[in-house]
C-alpha cells in the first residue's frame, strides 16, 4: 500500500516530470482520492485497463454533460409574501425571479441539497472537486447574496469554468451578480468608490499574500476606482454597467504593475474596457500564476511548500500556467502526471476535508439512495449530509469568509484545522451513525450495508483477503500484520483463531442468503469491521 | 529535486528567536524538547482566568465610543449615522466621550468601575485586510511580519513547555485553553500544536476510539496520523473533565435569550466555576463588517450596528453578573477585540470602510477604571481615507494583562511578545501572588563564547556534591557528559568542551546540582 518505510527511500527525486514508475492499484486509488471525493472500486477497476496518460486524459475531459438546474423539493405556507407557487414542485425556480425572503431561503437550501447531490452522484473526473476548489477560491457566502438565483448562477460559472481559463473567468466573476452583492461591487460609485472587491481581487483572488506579491494600498483604490458603476438588474438576474456612476479619472498603479495607467473612459463600454486593462495588467504580474498554482498544490498535492517546492513544482507549474494563457487543464495535467504527485513522500498526507470524508465514504462503500424520480426523498438525505458536513466546519455554499476555508491557507497548521476536540468525534460520529444506525428522511434511508460491499470485493469468504480488500480502498497507510491479525480475530471471527469461521458463515450466506440467523451474523460482521477501520485515524487520511 | 528531509516532521515546529546569529536565524526547539519539560521552572501561581472576546469583521470604533469632545466635526464626518447627542450614554467621571445608546449594560458596568475603555488601540502601518489584521492581533506580530504562532499559545507554550506530550498531568489536569465553538483560533496556536480545545456542549462529547496503533511511518502521511491520534487522545482525556466541571454548576445569574455571545459565555463561568484551571478562554462574535447601512435611516441609534453593540453589551453584563452569582467575580476578566476599526468619515452607503485603530473595552471586579488615553481627535474636514491614529500599541495592552493579571515576569515576556512594549495601567496588579521564589533564578551555567565554532568553555557554579553537566542536541540525545563529578565544596568551574565535529545548530548543556537543574541554550555556526 501506500507508505512504508522502504517504498519512501526507494525514489530519491522527484518533479515535474512525467512519472514513469509502476501504475497499479495503489496508484490509481491515490490519483482517484485526490481528484475525486473517494476511490470507488468500480472506478478503479475502470482505470486498471488504461495507462496514465489515458487515465488522466479521461479526469480532465469529463464526457458528461452539465447537471440540470436544482429543482422546488418544499412547499412554503400561506405566511410568504410571495410565494413560491408559480414553480410546480420538482421544477426548477433558477430562472424565476422572486424577491420574498423566505422563498429566497428555501432555494439556497435546495440548491445545497442539490450541490451536495451532484457530488454524490460525480461523474468520473475532476470537475466536482474544482468545482469546490473554485467556490473554496473566489469564496462566497449564499447567506450574504441572499438571492437564490444569483447563488445558483454564480455556482453555475464556476462549474462551467472548473477546466477553463482562469484569466476569463476572474473577469466573469468580477461582474457576476452574486459577487458584486457580496463584496459591494454594486455600490460602488464614482462618488462612494468602495474598496472591498477590489482588495480581494488582488489579495485572495489574483496576487496573494506572498511575500513577492507587492500591490499597495493605493492599488487597491485605484483597481476600486476602475471597478466603479456595474450594479445588478434583479429582474433580468444580470449586472450591467451605468456610464454616470463610473470614476472617469486616470487610474495609476504602482511599480507592481510597472506604473501602469489605465486611462478614464466614458460612455456605455467604458466599464468593459477598463476591466479588460485591469485583467490583463494583473495577469501580466508573474505572481498571479504563482499564487494560483500554489493554491493548485494545497488543494490537490500538500499544504507545506518549502523552497524546494517552491522552485521545482511552483515555479515550472506557473511557467506552464502563463504559456497557456492561464488555461487550468494543462496545469492539472502536468501536475497529476508528475513524478510528485506520485511520490509516496506525499501519499496519504491530505486529512480528509469533511466533504472528502462524507462523501467519499457514501460513494466508497457505495451508499445508496433513492431513483432520480424520488427527488424528495433525495434532497432530504442530501441535506442530511449538507447539515453533517456544515457541522464539521464546511458549510458548502457558505463559507467562513471571502478567504474560504482556512485549511486551505492558516499556516503552520492547514489541513490539520478541519481537527479539533469538536469536529474530530463529530466525524467518527457520523460514520458509526452511517454504518449502525442510518439516516432516514421520507421513509428511506440511507446506510452502509457491508454485505453489499464485502459481495463486490475479489474473495470475500477469506476473511485475509476481505480486510485486506477493504483496507486497501479505505486506508493510504497499510495495517501492520499483526494489527490486521488482531481486527480479524477480534471482528471476522468474534475471537476464534480459525479462518474456516469466517469462511463458513460467509459460504452459508451465499448459499442460503434466506437463512436470517446467519446472514444476521455475517451483517453484524461486516458491520464491526468496516465501523471500526473508520474509527481508526488512519481512515481520515487521503 | 532532492527528497525532503524527512528528519523534520519528526520534530516540533521551531520558535524563531529574535536574535539573530551571525547573520542568521536560529531555530530553537528548547520550548517545545521534551527533555526540557521538567527542567523549566515552576509554572506560575495564579487562579487567574482571561476571557477574550473576539468581535469579527471590524467594529466601527467612532460610532461604539462616541467622541463628545469633538461632537459637532463628528456629525459633520458622520452625517448619515451620527447618533444624536442627547442619546449618547454618558459615563461618570467624562464628558469626552459616550457610549452608543444600545450599550446601557457596559454604560453601568463602566459607572460601577468594572469597565475600563482603552482610546485608539492599534498598531504602526495598519492592515486594511480582514485577514492580514486578524492575524496580526492573533499572533501579535508587526505589521509587515508573518508569525505562525498566537499570542496566548505562546503564553501557554511558555507555562506549560512542550504541550501535549505528558500532558494531562498533575500540575495541569485541564484544558490549557477553551475556545466555544467549533473552530480554534489562530491567537491559541502554540509554537508546534493548538494550545485550544474547542467545546460547543459541555455536556455531550462523543467517545472516540483509541484502538490499534501501529507505529507512524516515517513520512508526512504519518506526521499527520500522529496529530490525528494525538488529537484524539487529548480530546478523550479533556472531554472526561470538561464534562465534570460543568455538571458541578447547577445554577447560573439569568443571561439573555437569542444572543449567540450570552451563550458563549454562559458556558465560560459554568465551566469556571465548575473548577477547570484553564486560563484562557475565547469567544467570537460575528458581523462587524458594515460597509453599508450600518444605522437605521430615520434613527441612528437603532439598526444593524445597534444591534450587535447591544447583543455584546447585554451578554457581557450578563456574564458579569453572573460571575458575581458564582463567587468568582475577583478570578475574571475578559477583554474585547476586533481587528481594525473603521474610517472616521462614513461612506454613501450608509456604512464604514475598513480603518485602523479602535477602542477596546476590558472588563472585570479586578481592572482599573476609567477611560485610558486621549479622545481620538476628529478634523473638521475629513477625507475619505482618514483614519483613527493609534494612540496604544494593542500588543501593550496584551503584555499589561500578561504581566499584570497572568503573572507573567516582565522579565520573561518577550518570549511572549517577541519584543518589549510599554505597560499600561489597566488591571490592578497587587491581584498577582508572590511567585514562588525559583531556584533558578540565577544564572547556574552559562558558556563563552556563544555562539561557537570549534570550541567553547563551559562554566557553572555548583554547591558541592554531585554534579553533572550533559550536552544534548535538538532532539533530547545526550551526545556529551561534560561533568559527572562529587564535588567537596562549593565553587565556580570551568570546563572546555571541544565542538569541531558537531553539526550547526541548537545545543542545551543541561546542569544538575542537588535538587538544582538548569538548562542553558548554545549555538553552534559554522
Amino acid at each position: 500500500m501506500a507508505t512504508t518505510g522502504t517504498e519512501k527511500s526507494s525514489r530519491g527525486f522527484s518533479g515535474l516530470n512525467t512519472y514513469t514508475g509502476q501504475w497499479t492499484e495503489n496508484e490509481i486509488i491515490h490519483l482517484l482520492k485526490r481528484t475525486m471525493f473517494g476511490a470507488k472500486k468500480q472506478d478503479v477497476d475502470h482505470f486498471k485497463t488504461m495507462t496514465l496518460s489515458d487515465t488522466i486524459n479521461e479526469l480532465l475531459n469529463p464526457v458528461a454533460a452539465l447537471p440540470a438546474p436544482p429543482v422546488k423539493d418544499y412547499t412554503l405556507d400561506a405566511t410568504v409574501q410571495k410565494p413560491d407557487s408559480t414553480i410546480a414542485i420538482g421544477d426548477t425556480w433558477v430562472n424565476d425571479v422572486n424577491s420574498d425572503g423566505t422563498v429566497n431561503y428555501y432555494r439556497r437550501v435546495a440548491f445545497k441539497k442539490w450541490w451536495m447531490g451532484l457530488m454524490v452522484n460525480q461523474d468520473r473526473s475532476v470537475r466536482e472537486k474544482m468545482t469546490l476548489f473554485l467556490h473554496n477560491h473566489f469564496s462566497t457566502e449564499s447567506n450574504t447574496v441572499d438571492n437564490a438565483n444569483y447563488v445558483y448562477n454564480h455556482h453555475a460559472l464556476l462549474r462551467s469554468s472548473a477546466l477553463g481559463n482562469f484569466k476569463t473567468l476572474t473577469k466573469n466573476i468580477t461582474l457576476d451578480p452574486g459577487m458584486l452583492v457580496y463584496l459591494n461591487g454594486q455600490v460602488n460609485t464614482a462618488t462612494a468608490p468602495d474598496e472591498n472587491y477590489g482588495r480581494e481581487l488582488q489579495e485572495l483572488f489574483c496576487c496573494g499574500k506572498g511575500t513577492d506579491s507587492q500591490y499597495t494600498e493605493s492599488d487597491v483604490k485605484m483597481a476600486a476606482k476602475v471597478l466603479t458603476g456595474w450594479r445588478n438588474d434583479s429582474a433580468k438576474l444580470s449586472s450591467y454597467f451605468t456610464a454616470s456612476r463610473h470614476d472617469t479619472t486616470t487610474k495609476q498603479f504602482s511599480a507592481f504593475y510597472q506604473n501602469k495607467t489605465i486611462v478614464g473612459r466614458t460612455g456605455a463600454t467604458a466599464g468593459d474596457l477598463e476591466i479588460n486593462d485591469l485583467m490583463d495588467m494583473i495577469f501580466a504580474t508573474n505572481e498571479v500564476a504563482k499564487y494560483v498554482c500554489r493554491r493548485i498544490y494545497r488543494w490537490f498535492v500538500y499544504y507545506e511548500i518549502d523552497a524546494s517546492i517552491e522552485a521545482n513544482i511552483i515555479t515550472p507549474l506557473a511557467n506552464i500556467f502563463r504559456t497557456n494563457n492561464y488555461e487550468l487543464k494543462p496545469v492539472l495535467s502536468a501536475l497529476l502526471n508528475s513524478e510528485h504527485f506520485f511520490d509516496p513522500a506525499i501519499m496519504g498526507a491530505q486529512i480528509k476535508s469533511p466533504v472528502d470524508l462524507v462523501v467519499g465514504m457514501c460513494r466508497e462503500l457505495n451508499v445508496q439512495f433513492q431513483p432520480d424520480s424520488d427527488y424528495v426523498s433525495n434532497y432530504g438525505l442530501w441535506n442530511f449530509l449538507v447539515n453533517t458536513v456544515s457541522n464539521m466546519q464546511q458549510n458548502i455554499g457558505d463559507p467562513p469568509d471571502v478567504s474560504g476555508w482556512k485549511s486551505y491557507y492558516q499556516s503552520p497548521q492547514f489541513y490539520e484545522i478541519w481537527i479539533n476536540s469538536d469536529t474530530y468525534p463529530k466525524r467518527v460520529q457520523f460514520t458509526d451513525y452511517l454504518c449502525v444506525n442510518g439516516y432516514t428522511f421520507n421513509g428511506k434511508k440511507i446506510l452502509v450495508d457491508g454485505i453489499a460491499f464485502a459481495e463486490t470485493l475479489s474473495n470475500p469468504g477469506d476473511p485475509n483477503v476481505l480486510l485486506n480488500d477493504v483496507l486497501k480502498y479505505l486506508y493510504r497507510i497499510d495495517l501492520s500484520a499483526s494489527s490486521k491479525a488482531q481486527i480479524k480475530k477480534d471482528i471476522l471471527l468474534a475471537g476464534q483463531s480459525t479462518d474456516g469461521y469466517w469462511t463458513d458463515i460467509w459460504n452459508l450466506y451465499v448459499s442460503q442468503p434466506t437463512n436470517t440467523a446467519n446472514t444476521t451474523l455475517v451483517r453484524n460482521r461486516l458491520r464491526d469491521l468496516l465501523k471500526y477501520c473508520m474509527d481508526l485515524s488512519e481512515f481520515q487520511l487521503i | 529535486m532532492k527528497r525532503r528531509d524527512f528528519l523534520k516532521n519528526t520534530l516540533p515546529v521551531g520558535i524563531m528567536l529574535p536574535s539573530i546569529v551571525n547573520g542568521m536565524s536560529i531555530k530553537a526547539f528548547g520550548s517545545t524538547s521534551p527533555l526540557l519539560a521538567s527542567l523549566l521552572m515552576p509554572t506560575t501561581e495564579t487562579d487567574h482566568v482571561l476571557v477574550l472576546v473576539q468581535l469579527t469583521g471590524g467594529n466601527d470604533g467612532v460610532n461604539t465610543v462616541i467622541p463628545l469632545e469633538f461632537y459637532s466635526n463628528y456629525v459633520n464626518a458622520r452625517t448619515n449615522i451620527a447618533i444624536e447627542e442627547s442619546k449618547v450614554l454618558t459615563l461618570t467621571g467624562t464628558q469626552k466621550v459616550g457610549l452608543h445608546p444600545s450599550m446601557t449594560g457596559m454604560q453601568t458596568m463602566y459607572n460601577e468601575g468594572k469597565l475600563k475603555l482603552i482610546n485608539s488601540v492599534g498598531y504602526p502601518q495598519p492592515s486594511f485586510s480582514h485577514f492580514r489584521a486578524t492575524d496580526i492581533w492573533m499572533t501579535a506580530a508587526d505589521s509587515n511580519q508573518q508569525l505562525d504562532s498566537g499570542w496566548t499559545g505562546r503564553y501557554l507554550n511558555y507555562e506549560y513547555p512542550n504541550f501535549p506530550n505528558g500532558y494531562p498531568n498533575s500540575t495541569m489536569t485541564d484544558p490549557l485553553s477553551i475556545q466555544i465553538g467549533s473552530v480554534t483560533s489562530l491567537a491559541l496556536q502554540g509554537p508546534a500544536v493548538s494550545m485550544g480545545m474547542s467545546i460547543t456542549n459541555p455536556n455531550s462529547f462523543y467517545n472516540l476510539i483509541n484502538g490499534l496503533q501501529d507505529p507512524a511511518p516515517n513520512t508526512y502521511a504519518g506526521k499527520e496520523l500522529t496529530f490525528l491520534r494525538s488529537m484524539s487522545q487529548q480530546t478523550q482525556q479533556y472531554a472526561t473533565v470538561v464534562k465534570a466541571a460543568a455538571a458541578n454548576v447547577t445554577q447560573q445569574a439569568p443571561y439573555p435569550a437569542k444572543n449567540n455571545l450570552a451563550d458563549q459565555l454562559k458556558i465560560v463561568a459554568r465551566l469556571i466555576k465548575g473548577g477547570l484551571k484553564t486560563r484562557i478562554y475565547m469567544v467570537s462574535y460575528g458581523g462587524f463588517d458594515t460597509h453599508f447601512n450600518q444605522a437605521d435611516t430615520t434613527d441612528t441609534s437603532i439598526g444593524n450596528h445597534a444591534n450587535l453593540l447591544k447583543n455584546v453589551s447585554e451578554a457581557i453584563k450578563a456574564f458579569q453578573d453572573d460571575l458575581k452569582f458564582l463567587s468568582i467575580e475577583d478570578r475574571v476578566i475578559g477583554m474585547t477585540f476586533s481587528e481594525f476599526g473603521r474610517r472616521v468619515k462614513s461612506n454613501a452607503s450608509g456604512g464604514t470602510d475598513h480603518g485602523a485603530a479602535a477602542p477596546m473595552f476590558v472588563f472585570g471586579k479586578n481592572i482599573l477604571p476609567g477611560v485610558l488615553g486621549d479622545t481620538p481627535n476628529i478634523p473638521a474636514k475629513v477625507t475619505d481615507n482618514d483614519n483613527v491614529p493609534f494612540q496604544y500599541d494593542f500588543r501593550s495592552v496584551y503584555a499589561s494583562i500578561l504581566t499584570h493579571w497572568l503573572c507573567v515576569k516582565e522579565a520573561d515576556l518577550q518570549q511572549v511578545l517577541l519584543k518589549n512594549f510599554q505597560l499600561l495601567p489597566i488591571v490592578n496588579s497587587a491581584t498577582c501572588k508572590v511567585v514562588n521564589p525559583n531556584q533558578s533564578g540565577s544564572l547556574l551555567i552559562s558558556n563563552y563564547p556563544n555562539p561557537f565554532t570549534n570550541s567553547t568553555t563551559v562554566q557553572f557554579t555548583t554547591a558541592g556534591g554531585h554534579t553533572l553537566v550533559q550536552i544534548m542536541d535538538v532532539l533530547g540525545r545526550v551526545i556529551k557528559v561534560l561533568v559527572d563529578i562529587d564535588y567537596p565544596a562549593a565553587g565556580n568551574y570551568r570546563v572546555p568542551f571541544e565542538t569541531a565535529n558537531l553539526v550547526a545548530g541548537v545545543y542545551y548543556a543541561r546542569f544538575q546540582n542537588l535538587t538544582v537543574q538548569q538548562v542553558h541554550t548554545m549555538v553552534k555556526v559554522n
